[in-house]
């Protein structure tokens, strides 16, 4: 089970002084999040992408890249990377370019983006969102498992003979998961290609996302990539802790009531109800998200927003802190608990290799050759991505 | 027997109010209507009062509360909606068009609507054709040709003598039964969940 940081990269007032952080601050900020993140025990930082203030990370590798280089053990992801205004070959370029720097510990989470201005600014349109979603990662799929690629769409120019450099870390791409708040469409995706599904659930009720999530696992069975129970599924959550249940409501309640998205609307009380966020004690935290498989099933990567709507850098890494020291072990502990040997952890660079070694292993022991066809060797990728072979 | 299912939306701000007792009215006269067509009826009233703060968090947010999602799914499962208003500024007040606003856009598709309003004189009337029918036009639905805009005067002894507002009622209820009766929409809805005609999850634009 991974836990970590999600971050959506927003500049904001502190509605308590009204002071904005500059855009150097706030990037920066990022980065020493990020490193507090390893530091703490927590296993994964991810970065949001996004082309409109009063959001910052427009260019999330350049930022990853930096804290690969701060970092050792903590896996760079993104939350997420736009599929639809992205050209998919620089998707692919950019996040192999990443694996190679990082020595491997990079998956990447693909969004659709939901401000509609934004695809016009990239050539693209909104309405298309699911058809461009479909057609980039259809060809960012060849592009990270293909040496030479010819490929023609409806939405890029065509590729005639084309390889995307670097080639993957060790032939094995990232992992991607795919995310989306409500599309059954990219449900269906994810589990066509037995890659994770990541349930940005922070903003709408639990009943949602156990359809959305259901939907996927009963499709990634009837795919072949596993049971139900052994698809990848990754949650978002938000919490603000202190000591004190008390003390954390009074000081989060005037960054709720004016954050971005959701101030404004509903009460803080009327969202930590009927959304993931839980104000208050670490316990309280623990045992909210404790309980988030008995919705969701047992799943395998849990990233928490922790430093937006304004928080300054102190307070957040005193969140950090709070949730490596106190909450995570015993959520770790509490998850794993009673949890099916057979259900996998979340695929990682390491995981992904061992699974195409021993896939070579079998095929020299059985005397078979390597598959040579283009089709079986993305066959046997596709079992090597979500490590189904080893399951 | 066929089972009918009924969504009474009343925009009325006060309670009690006459948009909602001209609702029940409706309401009680479309049942009758389609229980003397051997139908069973479950008439729902929608009270968007109750539900105004979660609506104008849905337009904020982007996402219903629990209550307003089941109210959304009423609406959008019922075999006909009676939507009743007052009119506020020559059009619906601004709490049923945000009810309207945040729906999905297909959610009224072929639906059976009933539209009635009320106001403080009759002058208002016409608002039920120039305002109400164009929005649920706009909605694919398929507005009954007449609508009851009931004023202060009909629910007291200045009522107009000739066309007194039972007979108003009983005719705009009549209509929309037939119509209603005739509708095979909420048998034919598709599951918000199932995936679209034709979606392919790989290959160019998903259509390969």
């Amino acid at each position: 089970m991974q836990f970590g940081i999600f971050s959506v990269g927003d500049i904001t007032a502190d509605p308590t002084t009204g002071r904005e952080p500059t855009e150097n601050e706030r990037i920066k900020a990022i980065l020493t999040i990020a490193k507090k993140v390893e530091e703490v025990g927590l296993d994964v930082f991810a970065l949001g992408e996004h082309h409109n203030p009063p959001f910052v990370p427009s260019s999330p590798t350049t930022m990853l890249g930096y804290i690969a280089a701060k970092t050792e053990k903590l896996i760079l992801s993104t939350a997420t990377t736009l599929i639809t205004t992205n050209d998919p070959v620089k998707i692919a370029e950019d996040y192999a370019m990443l694996q190679h720097v990082s020595d491997g510990r990079v998956d990447i989470t693909l969004g659709r983006g939901n401000t509609g201005p934004v695809y016009p600014w990239f050539g693209q349109d909104i309405r298309q969102g699911i058809p461009l979603a479909i057609e980039h990662y259809s060809l960012l799929h060849r592009l990270f498992r293909e040496d030479v690629v010819n490929w023609s769409g409806k939405f890029r120019t065509p590729l005639q003979g084309f390889t995307a450099t670097p080639r993957p870390l060790d032939g094995v791409p990232p992992f991607v998961w795919h995310g989306s708040i409500r599309s059954p469409e990219i449900a269906e995706q994810a589990a066509y290609y037995g890659d994770g599904y990541f349930a940005n659930n922070i903003f709408w009720p639990k009943e949602h996302y156990m359809k959305l999530i259901g939907y996927y696992r009963q499709r990634f069975e009837q795919y072949g990539h596993g049971t139900a129970d052994q698809a990848i599924v990754g949650l978002g959550g938000q919490v603000f802790m202190r000591k004190n249940a008390q003390a954390a409501r009074d000081e989060f309640r005037p960054y709720f009531d004016n954050a971005p998205v959701y101030g404004h609307g509903p009460s803080m009380d009327e969202f930590t109800e009927q959304t993931p966020l839980t104000v208050g004690s670490p316990q309280q935290v623990i045992d909210r998200y404790a309980a988030m498989r008995d919705h969701f099933g047992d799943y395998q990567r849990q990233l928490f927003l922790m430093d937006h709507a304004g928080l300054p850098l102190k307070t957040v890494l005193e969140q950090l802190d709070l949730l490596g020291e106190e909450v995570v072990p015993v959520l770790r502990k509490e998850l794993a608990k009673n949890r099916p040997a057979t259900v996998p952890d979340a695929p990682t660079h390491a995981s992904l290799v061992a699974a195409a070694n021993q896939i070579k292993e079998d095929a020299r022991r059985n005397g078979a050759d390597a598959p040579h066809s283009t089709s079986a060797a993305a066959d046997l990728l596709d079992s090597v991505q979500t490590g189904s072979v080893t399951r | 027997m066929t089972e009918r299912s009924i969504a009474v939306i009343s925009a009325g701000l006060s309670k009690p109010s006459t948009t909602r007792m001209l609702a029940d009215r409706l309401g009680d006269a479309v049942a009758s209507h389609l229980a003397e067509g051997g139908d069973e009826v479950t008439v729902e009233v929608i009270e968007l009062r109750d539900l105004a703060h979660d609506i104008t968090n849905n337009l904020l947010t982007g996402f219903p509360s629990v209550a307003l999602e089941k109210a959304l799914q009423t609406v959008h499962t019922a075999d006909g909606v009676v939507a009743v208003t007052p009119i506020f500024a020559a059009s619906y007040n601004g709490l049923f068009k945000s009810f309207f606003d945040i729906m999905e856009p297909d959610s009224l598709t072929a639906m059976p609507v009933l539209t009635a309003a009320t106001g403080g004189t009759a002058r208002h009337s016409l608002a039920i054709d120039y305002a109400m029918r164009p929005l649920f036009a706009y909605l694919h639905a398929n507005v009954a040709s007449t609508g009851v805009f009931a004023s202060t005067d009909d629910w007291g002894s200045d009522e107009d003598g000739v066309k007194p507002l039972p007979e108003r009622i009983g005719r705009a209820a009549g209509e929309f039964a037939a119509l209603v009766a005739t509708s095979t929409r909420s048998k034919e809805l598709r599951d918000p969940w199932a995936l679209p005609a034709g979606f392919r999850p790989m290959g160019p634009s998903g259509l390969e």
